[in-house]
């Protein structure tokens, strides 16, 4: 095969392919399935924006649950267009991702540190959508009013029944995630952030404006998880403070990308695929009876890769496949 | 009492020491001399086991250390001051010489040992609840020295004991060496300060780039034009 | 205003007693991080285990209490030397965010490990304890015996680190690694010893907590989180900064919490953090250098 073939060619062929899917007369249930993987895997890429240049952030949940809560209430409580509510929520977004970030990269906070300061961010905005239970409704989860009793979709309410313009929806938007992906790889800052992950004080000294580009880098990625659950919480129709903030969705988040490869462009959206499977996999074979098997197992999986595979199932598979392909390098001399 | 033969050394693909045969007889004080980078901290390491001899023998008292784990070589008589002293700047005097003592054969003897070092070193007795860090560097010396005591060594390494003290602490130093060579300690000291080690020791080796390249008694090496020229600015 | 003043007192007394939970978590944590250096994200979820332990060998198995509580905290030391013998020390040599997420990992398979063994229905160890009256406020007993049984807790930890041979290797580990072995001590046998240190910590606050409150798979995350903060707003890996930043949290939580609903005193608290991080990010105390 030529190289044009199989390095040009194939991804196109993989995206007509894909934009195909829903034509291909499967049901509701996988069409269902095909949304979540694209849908996730594009949340846990602008998570893995963030993640694969050292800055491992726990918190990222906070920006889903602004992002879902922030249409579904405008959109019940002032009658506001998740249209209107995005841009809102969005705003909120780039705040809360400043206030955090300004401070933690000006006085270098970073690893553990980091970790456990997202976590934080995370449980506050959990805590305050459980709090303000009058509003939000609290644990019992929240529904946009529906724009669809009379009609099959609304574009005001960003509501559609048919699950095919989902699809497409949810496909663009995963692309554009690939697109910011390759533009933030291919920027100057790409390089200059991997300097700082390996040794800040010496990037700074050679004039690297290490808190600006943190920062670019952090609001990036805050704001496409963000516009992730203004799309699951329309999607959905349902919201609930433990599926879309908290410390347990931002982990499963973390875990998403690193089990897929963070470091690779399609590997955060192959940890979605695998995670989404596992769990299938897991439903029909057992049952739905069995409670916390899935959890088990998925615990367990993470240990394993940690240990034994950090470049992820999509990045190790790379690394084998350079592998084979790369010549015996001849021994080394002296 | 220590033999090394054909010890080769390194770190990663770096080789640091190449084919060193050298030995310290009991009751010797012997001197391994040469520049920075030469290797002389790799080979007090490597008899210490924190590095693993890439090849060669080593034995103490005829018994072999290659495969000794490195926190057992203490209980074959062989204590290692470390370059930089390395004292547990957060503890106290006393429980840094309380960790020279950690292994229970040094710890059934700790009240006695504990009083003989502070029979050396009254200042320690002085400082013994300061946290370690805040001693002078003299001061921090002795103390590193005392901590290596309490294990009651045969053998003590001594790595770079000058470093990094002014001229009349070194002087002290030595001094104290001097004293442990009287009480019948073999001592093998890794030093930049050819002067002063030369003075102590009886025999040294000349290290250069992680080879032996001379050898012999101190009076030898004092009056060898390479040493005078090369070392002593002669 | 009498009322108003007894009531507040009150809160500031629960908190007190909070405080002294909260410091036991914190310890343990701490101790951990200040020793080797790694942050175990499902200490709440080893604590679980240990609660639900509490409950099998007592309600289900019969043994006394102090049986039970005993049987506890030896089970999680044990978990806790496991944890760093399989999981974390093949990571040891990896970049230390991996030793953070292995253990996130754990926190997923403990969890599940407990939904499978002992469903989701809420347990209860069944064991009343009075409600002490102090002048006019109401104290619970299990809150006082959980304060006063961390605080001999804490003692014991720190007169077994200022006073044995073994405490004093596990200070010096924190401050020089490499050189340990020199005085003949073998590093990782420190830390299996520190980890069955901090494993045991964890099961004497599942002892404590399981007096007060009922068991459930996933009751580790809401406790959990909260014991890191306290340990980043002492300064993480400072035990002392720990201790005290613990009681101060448990206040805005306690009196945060009386002046507005419940969970509103969590809020506060938590945005007490984040305003301490902007101005502080190592922790009031500063982080262990």
């Amino acid at each position: 095969m030529t190289p044009w073939v199989s390095r040009v060619g194939l991804p196109w062929v993989g995206l007509a392919a894909l934009a195909l899917v829903p034509l291909s007369g499967m049901g509701n249930y996988p069409l269902h399935l095909a949304i979540m993987c694209l849908l996730w895997g594009f949340v846990y890429t602008g998570w893995a924006l963030m993640g694969r240049l050292g800055m491992v952030s726990l918190g990222h949940g906070a920006f889903l649950g602004i992002g879902a809560y922030g249409v579904v209430m405008g959109w019940n409580h002032f009658g506001l267009s998740p249209w209107l509510g995005l841009p809102i929520a969005l705003a909120l977004t780039a705040l809360v991702a400043f206030l955090i970030g300004w401070p933690c990269f000006r006085f270098r906070i970073v690893g553990h540190y980091f970790a456990l300061v997202t976590l934080a961010l995370s449980e506050v905005v959990r805590m305050i959508i459980v709090a303000l239970r009058d509003q939000t409704g609290g644990s019992l989860g929240a529904t946009p009013n529906t724009a669809l009793a009379e009609q099959a979709w609304s574009l005001g309410a960003l509501q559609f029944s048919s699950k095919v313009v989902w699809f497409y929806i949810v496909l663009t938007m995963w692309l554009a995630g690939l697109w910011v992906w390759t533009r933030v790889d291919r920027s100057m800052a790409r390089l200059a952030l991997e300097a700082i992950a390996h040794e800040e004080e010496a990037a700074a000294s050679v004039g690297i404006h290490v808190t600006r580009l943190k920062l670019r880098v952090t609001l990036i990625s805050a704001l496409m998880t963000c516009v992730g659950g203004v799309l699951y919480a329309q999607y959905q129709l349902y919201v609930n403070p433990e599926t879309v903030s908290g410390i347990g969705i931002s982990l499963q988040m973390v875990f998403g990308a690193i089990a897929g490869g963070m470091y690779v462009r399609l590997g955060p959206t192959v940890g979605a695929v695998f995670t989404l499977l596992l769990a299938e996999v897991l439903r029909l074979a057992l049952g739905h009876d069995i409670h916390g098997l899935d959890t088990t197992i998925y615990g367990l999986l993470l240990v394993l890769f940690i240990i034994f595979m950090p470049k992820g199932i999509l990045g190790a598979a790379i690394e084998g496949w350079q592998r084979a392909r790369r010549p015996v390098a001849a021994p080394a001399t002296g | 009492m220590l033999r090394l033969q054909g010890v080769s050394a390194g770190y990663g693909s770096f080789q640091a020491l190449f084919d060193i045969s050298l030995e310290v007889k009991a009751g010797e004080a012997v001197a391994v001399i040469g520049p920075n980078g030469a290797g002389k901290t790799t080979l007090l390491r490597v008899i210490s086991r924190l590095i693993e001899p890439r090849a060669g023998e080593m034995t103490m008292e005829g018994k072999r250390l290659n495969a000794v784990p490195a926190h057992e070589v203490i209980g074959h008589g062989i204590a290692h001051v470390p370059e930089n002293r390395r004292l547990f700047p957060r503890l106290s005097v006393e429980d840094n010489l309380r960790m020279g003592a950690f292994t229970p054969a040094a710890r059934a003897r700790f009240d006695e040992r504990l009083a003989a070092v502070y029979r050396h070193f009254p200042r320690m007795q002085e400082r013994r609840r300061q946290p370690a860090g805040t001693l002078s560097g003299g001061e921090q010396q002795m103390c590193a020295i005392g901590r290596a005591l309490m294990s009651g060594p045969k053998l003590l390494l001594l790595d770079e004991p000058s470093a990094g003290l002014a001229p009349v602490v070194v002087q002290a130093t030595f001094e104290v060496i001097r004293q442990m060579r009287a009480e019948g300690y073999t001592v093998l000291i890794v030093e930049q300060n050819i002067r002063q080690v030369l003075k102590v020791a009886e025999r040294a080796y000349l290290l250069e780039t992680g080879r032996i390249k001379l050898h012999g008694s101190s009076a030898e090496l004092l009056a060898s034009e390479a040493i005078r020229k090369a070392y002593l600015g002669l | 205003m009498d009322i108003f003043d007894v009531f507040l007192l009150e809160a500031v007394v629960n908190g007190v007693l909070l405080g002294g939970i909260l410091a036991l978590l914190a310890l343990g944590l701490n101790l951990i991080f200040g020793v080797i250096d790694v942050v175990w994200i499902c200490y709440a979820e080893l604590i679980m285990i240990g609660m639900y332990a509490v409950y099998y060998l007592h309600v289900v198995y019969g043994w006394p209490l102090w049986l039970a509580f005993a049987g506890g905290v030896a089970l999680v030391s044990i978990l806790g030397a496991a944890l760093h013998q399989y999981v974390i020390r093949p990571v040891l040599a990896a970049e230390p965010i991996n030793q953070l997420l292995v253990t996130g990992g754990v926190l997923f398979l403990l969890q599940g490990v407990a939904t499978l063994a002992f469903g989701v229905e809420f347990k209860n160890l069944g064991v009343r304890l009075p409600t002490l009256e102090v002048g006019e406020m109401f104290v619970s007993f299990a809150r006082l015996i959980a304060f006063l049984a961390a605080l001999a807790g804490m003692i014991g930890v720190y007169l077994f680190l200022k006073r044995s041979y073994l405490g004093t290797a596990i200070r010096a580990i924190s401050q020089d690694r490499e050189i340990m072995p020199l005085m003949g001590v073998n590093p990782n046998r420190i830390f299996l010893i520190t980890s069955a240190l901090g494993g045991g910590l964890a099961g004497l606050a599942a002892c404590l907590l399981v007096l007060q409150y009922d068991i459930h798979p996933a009751i580790g995350l809401s406790f959990g989180p909260i014991a890191f903060l306290v340990c980043v707003l002492g300064g993480l890996g400072n035990m002392i900064g720990g201790f005290i930043a613990a009681f101060i949290f448990a206040q805005f939580i306690s009196v945060g919490g009386y002046f507005f609903h419940l969970e509103w005193g969590y809020v506060i608290a938590f945005l007490f953090f984040i305003a301490v991080m902007f101005w502080k990010p190592r922790g009031l105390f500063g982080a262990k250098s």
